[in-house]
């Protein structure tokens, strides 16, 4: 009979998280941007099918990186556990911090406990309120903590490269157009620090937006709407005293 | 109660589990104690008294759908309530009126459109009108128990028809029994006036505006011979609850357009009270 070798339990999360970073880092980065309208969300997808951004309930959306069908899996939970609770008490009792918390102890306990194997995902939950200042941005990383972000946040392989670009270039108050240029801006940018380009048909792209008239915030930006953005946003940052000029051009 | 009650605060297994796009599939097998189906009744003799809802009238007109209802809910002879609301927003494209118990009906109301809402965002894609219609029915039936002790709920149900372009209307019976009706369609006590009034002045190239004023000569018939049926209540401005469903998507009519619509309506009563004839031939 053999004995078991002794691993320090440091050693084993040290390399679980590893083991989640990795998976993670194989992904490709989105971002998730606040804007004087509501929060968008940017990031490079080629498929159609396989969403990274979604709507969660009238308010929140969600966004990952890593294993699809991991972060799948955690959306329609978190898709049901809105639903059942909206349903439960009312519509104004669903938020962000209650999925976030849902979320982090799930992350944490899959994470710690021996017999699963860690989620390979970082999600983002965004819940955008009457003003800017009521926006809510919580980022979970694989292990199950929470972060309470502003302004910018990135998630993904290259994350940590892209939030510091972020950072020193988002401000407060952007037009869609202008948050949506930089947040492809900061995508673009390879490891090694070379650009390439991001064909419009290789993004996806939403928005909670509080100017919308419906319960709910959520909606998807594609096609001609996200051509025509992506194109105000390059004029725009050209001549920068234009101000709000792309509020016509975001209605579907 | 909800998520998070159940030992360490994760996610119970039954919310990661992969599977139905359904919420009512999803709360049988995780709480089926709050399906309103599941409940049982007591057993008791006689009528159960709770406010019912009475008349809702639907109409189709070359490019949408109107659904109307007026908005009395009576007990036994009591007037219960004046200015119930029975005709609600499904989801973008239907509309749901409902006739019968109230309280169930607002209930099966806020299920159905959670189930519409759910199915959206776990597929990504809308259910066809069909399916929507179908879940419904499946809804109807499980209420059959307290139908059978005079607790029922007779819906209309009435969507625009995206791949097909056009407006439809779907009506019920207590048993779940779905059938498309062609043209225009009435729910309730006073639904008999209201189709009488709709055979007569119904034509299938109506528009918009002619298809609200339809329904609302519809729903004063009704509240006419109907007693459980309310009238336009002029000194309470309470007028019917008219929605239009097009290609644009569910729409209320203001209550200025109500209240125009049930003012002329009226006005031209006033002069001939039994409301506009249809030639003898």
């Amino acid at each position: 009979m053999s004995t078991p070798f002794y691993v320090s339990p440091q050693q084993a999360m040290a390399d679980r998280a590893e083991y989640a970073r990795k998976g993670i880092a194989r992904g490709r980065s989105l971002v998730v941007l606040q804007y004087a309208d509501g929060i968008v969300f940017v990031g490079e997808n080629p498929s159609r099918a396989l969403h990274k951004f979604s709507e969660i309930y009238d308010r929140i959306g969600f966004a990952a990186a890593g294993k699809y069908n991991e972060y799948e899996n955690l959306r329609i939970g978190g898709v049901r556990y809105a639903d059942l609770r909206g349903y439960t008490y009312d519509r104004d009792d669903v938020t962000a911090r209650g999925l976030a918390n849902v979320y982090a102890q799930t992350l944490g306990t899959i994470f710690s406990s021996v017999g699963e194997k860690p989620y390979e995902v970082e999600l983002v939950v965004a819940e955008v309120g009457e003003t800017p200042e009521q926006d809510q941005i919580y980022r979970l990383p694989h292990d199950g903590s929470i972060v309470d972000e502003h302004g910018s946040v990135a998630v993904g392989g290259n994350a940590e490269q892209i939030s510091g670009y972020l950072d020193q270039r988002h401000r407060d108050g952007m037009t869609l157009a202008e948050a949506l240029k930089l947040a492809v801006q900061s995508l673009s940018r390879d490891t090694n620090g070379s650009e390439r380009e991001i064909p419009a048909e290789r993004l996806e792209v939403a928005v909670l937006d509080r100017t919308r008239p419906q319960k709910r915030k959520f909606r998807r930006i594609g096609g001609r709407q996200l051509a025509r953005l992506l194109e105000a946003g390059g004029a725009e940052t050209a001549s920068e005293a234009e101000g709000d000029t792309d509020s016509g051009g975001d209605v579907e | 109660m909800e998520a998070n009650t159940h030992g360490t605060g994760r996610l119970p297994a039954a919310f990661l589990t992969p599977g139905s796009s359904s919420f009512m599939d999803f709360l049988s097998e995780h709480q089926p104690e709050l399906l309103p189906g599941k409940r049982s009744l007591p057993p008791v003799k006689g009528v159960i008294e709770a406010p019912h809802g009475t008349t809702i009238v639907a109409v189709t007109f070359p490019g949408g759908v109107v659904l109307a209802g007026d908005r009395r809910a009576t007990m036994g002879n009591v007037i219960a309530q004046r200015d119930i609301e029975k005709v609600f927003p499904a989801d973008e494209y239907s509309a749901v009126g409902i006739a019968g118990t109230a309280g169930l009906a607002v209930e099966m109301v806020k299920l159905f459109q959670l189930e519409l809402e759910h199915f959206e965002k776990v597929e990504g894609a809308q259910l066809s009108l069909e399916g929507k219609a179908n879940r419904l029915s499946t809804m109807i039936r499980s209420n059959l128990g307290m139908a059978m002790q005079g607790l029922a709920v007779v819906p209309l149900f009435a969507g625009y028809d995206v791949d097909r372009e056009k407006g439809r209307i779907f009506s019920y019976d207590v048993t779940g029994g779905r059938s498309e009706e062609q043209g225009y369609a009435a729910t309730g006590s006073g639904s008999i006036f209201a189709r009488g009034a709709m055979k007569k002045l119904f034509r299938d190239d109506l528009n918009e505006a002619e298809a609200t004023t339809l329904v609302v000569q519809a729903l004063y018939d009704a509240a006419d011979d109907d007693s459980a049926t309310g009238g336009p209540d002029v000194a309470r401005r309470i007028y019917p609850i008219v929605t239009v469903i097009t290609e644009d998507g569910y729409r209320r009519l203001t209550e200025d357009e109500a209240s125009g619509i049930a003012r002329s309506v009226l006005e031209r009563r006033l002069e001939q009270p039994d409301g506009p004839r249809a030639s003898l031939l």
